[in-house]
């Protein structure tokens, strides 16, 4: 789950980690009470979870309030397109005024799980403001990483160290070093699978700020977290995944397919997935029906595949060990009479149940072509794409 | 004898509510020896009229000799499971459960570092030894027969294909292993690897991996020093997009290693076998041992 940069400021805030003041405004009004109490020169930013709003548009130096007002305003209900969503955007409801802050110096600090170190690491570099990726490409040696330990957390000595490496001038040694601590200590104490902070920056008048921040909390962990599960915004999700996460799917859209992929396991669906690529197609979309997919939850997972408009061919991939073939199949076929579906389907049934399954689609007179395993399917799939004809 | 187990193995089965019961019958059934069952309030009850239930797996152990132990707990509490049953002297964890937050198996991994046992997933459907019908979590037993061919997989339904497609070209397997789907693993390929090395009942090893993480580099670095045995390998996920969770918690590509392409480069320069798809396992192994 992942949080604005707002939620992420509080709890920083409330970590110790400077930030500097902000409001949340959902109209021009409030934007502009905002601007004149902060002071201009200010910055604009829309409240999205998507990396890559500055290229989008979504951060906006104002400074008088009229700019203010018209960066907000012409955010505010907007959809924001950027390099890591879809090409639908994510919606923006909130904008947030804060500062213009003056940069000295811009760093890049994050804390994320290594799961082979088996511990949390401390990922930080000198060259901040840019893709971290990037820098771990073209310039390893500037990366700095810090393991922590599992059971004893970040010695503040380790901390001190990456404070250290990072270049700090030495007056700022001390409080760079209890922000690692701190940052740490966010990501252990919440279950976090991400900490953020880019740029963190060096002022002119030698202050240290978290001038952005993100923070991903752990799905898993999320029951021990009734506090942090509040601030869930659901209408950042993809509507189709958003769907699919209610009824405890696991769904992921990917852009510019057009078979839809329905699964059990993981595994085996990734495997559909790139044996679609081998018939000729791009999927449409990763799904994991999971082991004891009961009736409702086969019919909803039917649903959500069709409904993708991207979606022309349905491709049906059942290993059943705990699932039953019959009444996957079941699932399929009053779902597609429910919604009125005519696209075709491919299916490969195997393990439990799976004759019962094959025979129903059968008699359900849809076009349902059945295969005996996963390597017929594609053989199937690809047959069947070629003499649709049209995109790849 | 199979790999990682014990010998004798005694089972025991930690938290049977519904999911948990049924499974340990077809366990059972398969012929496992589970000795003890452990869940709250039940002890002086059997499972099945047969298997003693404990209050705690430290009873168990003491009153029955278990040597191998299973985890069915939901996710909240499985840590704790996990760690009871190490200090109650069980050499083998296997655990099921799906969900259990990461932070929780990196400290439980750190802890067991200190015992004697060794931890088997979680999130992955445990392992089978159709020779001397040992099943040690959820992998059907219909879909295993003896032979010779090592299995090794994060992913419980691409470890049944595997299988299938064994099968179908007549042949068989020693152990099959799922090392499971999250970014902690208590067991790794190079941990199980080792023992397909040594082990005289297995002439050929399958090894299943996907993206996330950089295990199946670590694994083929260590095919190519030490694997005398053919390998057969795929990778899962070359189609998925980078920075999103594919189901498995630990399927998500967050830097240039965890590329599905990147680990077929790996395991191909180590002289394994890559098929593009798991559904290509079969034949290639065919064409190897034939």
């Amino acid at each position: 789950m992942n949080l604005h940069e707002y939620q992420a400021k509080q709890i920083f805030k409330d970590y110790g980690i400077p930030v500097l003041p902000w409001r949340i405004v959902e109209s021009a009004d409030e934007a502009r009470n905002a601007a004149e109490e902060l002071g201009c020169p200010v910055i604009v930013k829309a409240q999205v979870h998507a990396g890559g709003r500055g290229k989008a548009g979504g951060v906006k130096f104002a400074a008088t309030v009229d700019e203010a007002v018209d960066a907000a305003s012409g955010m505010l209900g907007t959809r924001m397109v950027t390099h890591q969503t879809g090409p639908s955007g994510v919606p923006v409801n909130k904008v947030m005024v804060t500062p213009a802050a003056d940069i000295a110096h811009e760093y890049y600090l994050s804390v994320v799980m290594d799961g082979d170190e088996g511990a949390p690491v401390i990922i930080a570099t000198r060259e901040g403001g840019v893709e971290i990726e990037q820098v771990a490409e073209e310039h390893p040696e500037k990366i700095v990483r810090i393991v922590g330990d599992p059971l004893i957390g970040l010695l503040p000595y380790r901390a001190r160290d990456a404070a250290l490496a990072l270049g700090f001038p030495s007056a700022l040694i001390r409080p760079a070093t209890a922000l690692v601590s701190n940052a740490y200590r966010i990501f252990t104490d919440n279950d976090c699978s991400l900490v953020e902070i880019n740029p963190l920056i060096e002022t002119e008048d030698g202050n240290l700020i978290a001038l952005d921040a993100k923070v991903g909390i752990e799905d898993d962990a999320l029951f021990r977290h009734p506090g942090l599960r509040q601030l869930h915004d659901p209408d950042q999700m993809d509507p189709l995944e958003r769907e699919a996460s209610e009824f405890d799917l696991a769904y992921v859209k990917l852009e510019g397919g057009r078979v839809g992929c329905m699964v059990n396991g993981a595994g085996l669906a990734m495997a559909t997935m790139d044996i679609t690529k081998w018939a000729g197609a791009e999927p449409a979309n990763f799904l994991d029906i999971g082991g004891s997919a009961d009736l409702d939850r086969i019919e909803h997972a039917f649903k959500i595949i069709v409904s993708d408009p991207d979606v022309e061919i349905i491709l049906v991939n059942l290993f059943a060990g705990i699932a039953r073939s019959d009444v996957v199949a079941t699932g399929v076929i009053n779902a597609a009479r429910e919604v009125g579906s005519t696209k075709p389907v491919v299916a490969a049934m195997r393990g439990t149940n799976a004759e019962e399954g094959l025979q129903l689609f059968e008699e359900s007179g849809m076009d349902i072509t059945p295969a005996p395993d996963m390597a017929s399917a594609a053989i199937v799939l690809r047959d069947k794409l070629a003499s649709m004809g049209g995109r790849n | 004898m199979a790999v990682l187990v014990a010998d004798p193995c005694r089972l025991l089965v930690q938290g049977l509510g519904r999911d948990g019961s049924f499974q340990a019958q077809r366990i059972v059934e398969y012929g496992t020896n589970m000795v003890a069952a452990v869940h709250p309030n039940r002890a002086g009850m059997k499972f099945m009229d047969e298997v003693p239930y404990f209050e705690t797996a430290r009873e168990a152990v003491e009153a029955t000799g278990a040597n191998t132990g299973l985890v069915f707990v939901p996710a909240p509490f499985a840590m704790d499971a996990i760690l009871e049953q190490a200090d109650a002297g069980i050499s083998l964890i296997v655990s099921i459960t799906e969900g259990v937050p990461v932070q929780d198996m990196m400290k439980a991994k750190a802890y067991l570092d200190r015992t004697n046992s060794r931890l088997l997933g979680p999130n992955c459907p445990g392992l089978i030894h159709p020779g001397e019908r040992i099943k040690l979590g959820i992998i059907p037993g219909a879909a295993v027969t003896p032979g010779n061919v090592g299995v090794v997989s994060r992913s419980g339904t691409l470890t049944y294909e595997a299988v299938a497609q064994l099968g179908a070209v007549g042949m068989g397997q020693s152990t099959c292993v799922g090392i499971g789907g999250d970014p902690i693993p208590g067991t790794n390929f190079i941990d199980v690897l080792t023992e397909f090395q040594d082990d005289e009942e297995t002439e050929a090893i399958v090894l299943i991996g996907e993206i996330g993480g950089t295990r199946e580099q670590a694994a083929a670095q260590f095919i190519k020093e030490n694997v005398t045995k053919p390998v057969v390998a795929s990778i899962a996920g070359q189609t998925a997009p980078p920075g999103k969770r594919m189901g498995h918690a630990g399927a998500i590509i967050t830097g240039r290693a965890g590329l599905a392409s990147e680990k077929n480069k790996a395991l191909e320069a180590a002289g394994a076998t890559v098929v593009e798809s798991p559904a290509y396992i079969g034949e290639a192994m065919a064409g190897i041992l034939g």
